[in-house]
């Protein structure tokens, strides 16, 4: 796998400087080849990893499964696009297996996410069914852990 | 009573480890960083760890046999014949071990006679000269150097033989310093171990994690030189499984017998549940022991480029998981250098001569952290620098 982009992907905060280090390559290139994947898009952009769930903010989060009819001239894309629309939306997934889009939803409360799913996304032309789970708990997002601190805790002991 | 008149004395003779004093240290202060553990801060894979539990629930308790479950002593042999091209036979030319440390005592207890001399390379880890000390071996300590790259050099092992030597210890890649031996380092070494007619202990517990491409050599690989080797390997450091507690020894089956016998009066056989996970980690587990390599990797060359830009010089180091940089540009001891980082900057180091006399004027940092705890660490120690400049020139 690329090195650079699986550093930034756990990490972004690192600087160039000691990315050079890391990888054994010129600050200079480093640089360099951060810039070519940010202008070509394969670098989209540099986000927190929030723990929600920590914040007293109500926020609720559900993936909601759906079932289409894909259209004949663009199959899926065309549904994918009126998805990602909403503003609510954070995440469109196309799927194999028993339904066809996973979508990734957020409001304030479950009756944000209950009315959004009943008034929007059911009645767009072609969507035949959805099922809403409500994610209750985050334990682990993006690759890190967010709950139970003492897990990540050092264990290891002083020996010898 | 008098106890000391009842105790043995050697082990009385015998100092405890100074690694201990900065941990006792270390212990007591709260908030304190520390880059002193010499064990993987990765957990067991989760498939070996599976494979463990798995063999609890099938009701998999009873000891193993004396030398270990023929499966791993299988495994073991394939791998080092797949890693290092090196063939012995499972059912007699290995031996599993309660840790690397149990067959290097073995070894030692299997081939010293009194008054015996056993040549061991430092700075080194801390159980060689004990462990001789108490098998009524003679250690003789060989000083490496920082401009040697602590590798062993031929001449200093030429000038340490007398008589009297039979063992040549081996500890690459080498925990402190992070150094390894290669190829043409152990033809010269293996020449005059053939013309003095000695033995060799070759631990490679640190085998998988060398670096820059270099993979580990087994001076055992060199001409004339399986036969007189024993190596010392295991599963701590490589797949992440200290805590588990299994090592093995390979070599000549008449050497590899008589340590087995000590192993079964004094042990028994090594711990079963682990025998399984090993069995596990040997089949599925070089993908894992890959993605830690590189993971360590990136923390040695982030740590050394930060020492040496900290005006602290720094060898590359192409194995192991240290780095040994040299602090005598800032006129402390290798003590009173840990101790003021300690006490000053909350952060935890091993003085280097914890691992033998040379090692005065070094300390040893263990990369064995995540990134992001090496970057608060490393800044921390910038700090304790740039203080330390500061104070010299007021």
């Amino acid at each position: 796998m690329n090195k650079l982009l699986q550093l930034l992907s756990t990490n972004s905060q690192f600087s160039t400087a000691e990315i050079s280090a890391m990888l054994g390559e010129p600050e200079d290139y480093i640089k360099a080849q951060i810039k070519e994947y940010e202008n070509k898009g394969i670098i989209k952009g540099y986000q927190a990893v929030v723990n929600w769930d920590e914040l007293e903010e109500s926020y609720v989060e559900a993936l909601i499964e759906l079932k289409v009819a894909p259209k004949k001239e663009t199959g899926f894309d065309e549904m994918a696009q009126m998805c990602m629309a909403f503003e609510e939306v954070e995440s469109v997934y196309l799927m194999a297996g028993v339904y066809d889009f996973a979508l990734i939803v957020r409001g304030e409360t479950m009756q944000d996410i209950a009315m959004f799913v009943a008034k929007k996304l059911s009645t767009i032309d072609g969507v035949l069914s959805t099922g809403t789970h409500f994610i209750m708990r985050r334990y682990k997002d993006r690759g890190m852990i967010l709950t139970d601190p003492e897990s990540q805790a050092d264990e290891r002991s002083l020996i010898l | 009573m008098d106890y000391k008149k009842y105790l043995n004395s050697s082990i009385q003779s015998v100092s405890p480890s100074g690694i201990r004093k900065f941990f006792d240290i270390a212990n007591e202060m709260d908030n304190v960083i520390s880059l002193s553990i010499g064990e993987p801060d990765f957990q067991t894979p989760w498939h070996i760890r599976d494979e463990g539990i798995h063999s609890l629930i099938k009701g998999k308790t009873w000891y193993s046999p004396n030398r270990g479950f023929s499966d791993l002593l299988k495994e073991v042999t394939s791998y080092y014949e797949r890693r290092f091209s090196l063939t012995y036979s499972p059912n007699e030319q290995a031996l599993v071990t309660v840790g690397g440390s149990e067959a290097i005592d073995l070894a030692f207890r299997t081939l010293i006679e009194p008054g015996d001399e056993v040549i061991i390379p430092q700075p080194s880890f801390v159980c060689y000269e004990p462990l001789t000390t108490m098998a009524d071996g003679k250690p003789v300590i060989i000083n490496t150097k920082n401009e040697d790259k602590f590798r062993l050099k031929a001449e200093d092992l030429q000038a340490a033989i007398t008589p009297k030597t039979k063992l040549l210890v081996l500890p690459y890649p080498n925990n402190p310093t992070g150094a390894i031996m290669e190829r043409d380092d152990l033809e010269q070494i293996a020449k005059i171990v053939i013309e003095n007619d000695l033995l060799v202990l070759s631990d490679e517990i640190y085998s998988e994690l060398t670096y820059g491409g270099r993979n580990h050599v087994s001076i055992a690989s060199i001409d004339g030189m399986y036969e007189r080797t024993v190596v010392i390997n295991g599963f701590s450091k490589s797949y992440a499984m200290t805590g588990w507690r299994l090592g093995y020894a390979l070599g000549p089956a008449p050497i590899i017998d008589q340590m087995t016998k000590l192993h079964q009066y004094g042990i028994m056989s090594s711990p079963t549940t682990a025998q399984y996970a090993a069995i596990e980690a040997l089949k599925n587990g070089d993908r894992d022991v890959k993605k830690m390599r590189n993971e360590y990797d990136m923390r040695r060359r982030l740590v050394v480029d930060s020492f040496n830009d900290m005006g602290l010089s720094c060898f590359e180091p192409l194995g192991a998981f240290y780095v040994f940089p040299c602090i005598k540009s800032t006129g402390l001891s290798s003590e009173e250098f840990c101790t003021r980082l300690i006490m000053e900057k909350q952060v935890a180091v091993v003085p280097g001569n914890a691992f033998g006399k040379c090692g005065e004027g070094f300390v040893r940092v263990s990369y064995s952290y995540s990134l992001n705890h090496l970057k608060t660490a490393l800044g921390r120690i910038r700090d304790f620098i740039k203080e330390l400049e500061d104070g010299n020139k007021g």
